[in-house]
């Protein structure tokens, strides 16, 4: 007898199985179909149809429209970016924040993934942020950090806050794992104790109050104090992800690496660290989205971060009226740079855990 | 000598004296140093500034506040200020992280989509950019004279006026009181083991209690509201302001919305991972036994994903109370913007900011309690243990 295969289902027949089974679930299509027709039409009909998006009319033509008014961000994106930078020099203020997506980008492949690699791209993408924005040697001219603003700003305050509170997450994991229970109850109360307060205060605490408690020579400038209240934060919640990706291995991985008469600081950083840290990746990678996100606190302490310069950008005069699209172009901006490390976090769960069967 | 730090128990005294020390001499020496510092500038340690009156004014209490009010009267109007606006928005960010979240477990693929794109959404723009949004929304809005109006209901620059009704704060708050009660009371009455009757033969009690609670609330307002005065107060313009009703200032409701719509994309993730966290043979068995799709879910689905939510749900509401103080950054006068301000005017900078240090720590530490009662009282117990 000849096999028939069964006929192929239609396209309408498909569309009436997925989203008119039932009664109920016709409803409830018809109901979503009509919140989303709603806001694409609406968002669409504002945002592209009825906007503006030449600067030739000036703010008066585009305060007329109906739309949108993208003539705001076309007249004021320097600002947003690069805040009170030079106008001249703002070219190395673009090129620094590209020399630190190219390194986000390279500590996303896994062939950099050994602490040594690792290492060496965060150093030299750093130094040459540093070096770009800074200035004084080779031929250019010095831009002190008071005049840094807009997005590289807040992505220098991200990746500092990274680079100090990384190690210093992996210090406080282990000393809050120490035999020694003085050492580690200590550690578990600073850790507790930072996790319990809001960012907010601690900024403000570095920012503000820190210099009374500090001799003239320590106080620094305002901007690294914050980064060290940052890193401060970062690391408390990073090192209880640390811990957490250290409880999971295996306690017989280490009586072995004993066994096998391996030091200490081989255990640590041969055996358990490797271990750990690929364990506690996915929720390493959601604290680096978290923290990105609060890098716009500093807004409170007075800093000129991308968060600041929008305001300042619909904050003056003529475009007085244009704060929805300042406000929904600098969220468009957070949101490509969060969206795509979740969506990576997400992509390494799910390889990971396939991996792991 | 040598002998001795070779020995291992010495070392790790030593070791832990040294760490412990020096942390130690770290935070003194902070202190001294700003003791003598804030001494230059004519400033007093101490804790006697709480009695002195604070000489500026919040811009919006539950309690009644003047100028002339001591420092920890405002510590306390701050503290209030922080639950009030913590309560509200965790329970706004609940209804709409629940709603969401459903909406993401459905079976049905388009309210899947809808549900997706609003957490993607706003779950990757942070949240003080969202209480900046709302409010320059709220601040644009219209001045009273050209105010939106809908049902007695006011939108303006200055705020959201609704109708109110015109009794005095200490009886709206018996009063609210009575009406939760309304609520609580019929819950407990179905589960509690001292009534004879038998669990799910209440439905009479149930009816009672709400009613009797309900009774209660109209009877406190009937009591207290104010003489010769129309019952519910409508807001009305006078002048180039309004008058009358209750007037929700933009600082507030920027905050709450912000945070609603926040953390309610973050709930939305919670409550996903809780009903997915329930076997498809739970289900399968309830269905089997002949119950209908509903009670499927109010008996079997809800309470077991409620279980598997709970503590992570805690987190979440630990960190939106500690996301209050975003206000500082609109001007709303929670806990830690009267601290600031406290550091501001009165210069006593230790005092104050270990006064914000164990406001959060009791704050945390109350709401952990709470949910580990909540938690232990919700758990399966005994038999129910057996999958």
């Amino acid at each position: 007898m000849e096999i028939v295969a069964p006929p192929a289902p239609g396209k309408l027949k498909d569309l009436r199985r997925r989203f008119f089974a039932t009664p109920l679930q016709a409803v409830m299509s018809l109901i979503s179909l009509a919140i989303m027709a709603f806001i694409v039409w609406k968002l669409l009909n504002w945002a592209v149809f009825s906007a503006v998006f030449t600067t030739s009319g000036g703010p008066e033509a585009c305060q007329a429209a109906a739309g949108a008014c993208w003539s705001v961000i076309a007249a004021r994106w320097r600002i947003i970016f690069f805040g009170l930078y030079p106008y001249e020099e703002q070219w190395r203020s673009a090129l620094a924040c590209v020399a630190v997506v190219v390194m986000t980008v390279l500590s996303c492949i896994p062939a950099f993934w050994t602490g040594r690699r690792i290492a060496l791209v965060w150093g030299v993408g750093t130094t040459v942020f540093y070096v770009l924005m800074k200035g004084g040697v080779l031929g250019l001219p010095f831009v002190g950090e008071e005049a840094w603003g807009g997005l590289a700003l807040t992505l220098f305050i991200f990746v500092t806050t990274c680079l100090i509170g990384f190690p210093l997450a992996i210090c406080l994991a282990l000393l809050r794992r120490s035999e020694l229970p003085w050492i580690s109850r200590t550690t578990g109360l600073i850790i507790d104790g930072v996790r319990s307060l809001p960012l907010i205060s601690i900024l403000f605490t570095f920012a503000i109050v820190l210099p009374f408690a500090l001799p003239q020579w320590l106080q620094g400038d305002k901007l690294y104090r914050v980064i060290l209240g940052s890193a401060l934060f970062f690391s408390a919640y990073q090192a209880e992800i640390v811990r957490g990706g250290m409880q999971g291995v295996a306690k017989g991985q280490e009586e072995a690496a004993m066994a096998l008469g391996m030091r200490y600081w081989q255990r640590i950083g041969r055996i358990l660290l490797p271990q750990a840290m690929r364990n506690a990746l996915p929720a390493t990678i959601n604290q680096f989205v978290i923290s990105f996100k609060e890098t716009s606190l500093v807004v409170i302490v007075g800093f000129f971060e991308i968060l600041a310069s929008g305001n300042a950008a619909h904050g003056t005069g003529e475009w007085r009226f244009a704060y929805v699209e300042v406000y929904a172009f600098i969220a468009f901006i957070y949101f490509v740079f969060v969206f795509s490390l979740s969506r990576y976090g997400a992509f390494l769960e799910r390889r990971m855990s396939v991996s792991e069967r | 000598m040598s002998s001795l730090l070779r020995n291992q128990k010495v070392r790790n005294a030593l070791l832990q004296l040294l760490y412990v020390g020096s942390i130690a001499a770290l935070v003194l020496a902070g202190v001294v140093i700003a003791r003598r510092n804030l001494a230059e500038q004519g400033i007093t340690s101490g804790f006697d500034f709480l009695f002195k009156s604070t000489g500026w004014d919040v811009n919006f209490t539950l309690l009644p506040a003047t100028a002339n009010d001591p420092y920890w009267w405002f510590f306390l109007i701050g503290i209030t200020n922080t639950l009030f606006l913590g309560t509200v928005g965790l329970m706004l960010a609940t209804i709409v992280g629940t709603i969401v979240g459903l909406a993401r477990t459905s079976s049905n693929e388009l309210a899947q989509l809808l549900g997706r794109t609003y957490v993607d959404i706003f779950r990757n723009i942070p949240l003080i950019l969202q209480v900046f949004f709302w409010y320059a929304l709220i601040t644009h809005l219209p001045t009273p004279r050209a105010a939106h109006e809908a049902w007695g209901f006011l939108l303006t620059s200055r705020g959201l006026y609704i109708p109110f009704p015109n009794v005095g704060g200490g009886t709206m708050a018996l009063a609210l009181f009575a009406l939760l009660a309304a609520i609580a009371l019929p819950l407990w009455l179905g589960r509690t083991s001292q009534l004879s009757q038998a669990i799910g033969q209440r439905r009479g009690i149930q009816f009672a209690g709400a009613a009797a609670a309900l009774a209660c609330a109209a009877i406190i307002l009937a009591i207290g509201r104010l003489p010769d005065a129309p019952f519910i107060d409508f807001p009305a313009l006078q002048g180039l302001n309004l008058r009358g009703g209750l007037r929700i200032p933009p600082e507030f409701s920027a905050l709450a919305i912000a945070i609603a719509i926040y953390g309610g994309s973050y709930i939305a993730e919670i409550v996903r991972g809780g009903f997915q966290s329930v076997g498809k043979g739970q289900m399968e068995a309830a269905l089997s036994l002949g119950l209908s799709p509903w009670r499927v879910f109010t008996l079997v689905r809800l309470p077991l994903a409620l279980r598997a939510m709970l503590p992570i749900l805690a987190n979440q509401y630990v960190w939106l109370m500690k996301a209050t103080t975003m206000g500082i950054a609109v001007g709303f006068t929670d806990f830690f913007m009267i601290v600031a301000l406290t550091i501001n005017h009165s210069g006593q900078t230790l005092e104050v900011i270990g006064i914000l240090m164990a406001g959060f720590l009791a704050i945390n530490l109350s709401l952990a309690a709470l949910f580990n009662r909540l938690n232990k009282a919700i758990a399966l117990k005994g038999n129910q243990l057996r999958g």
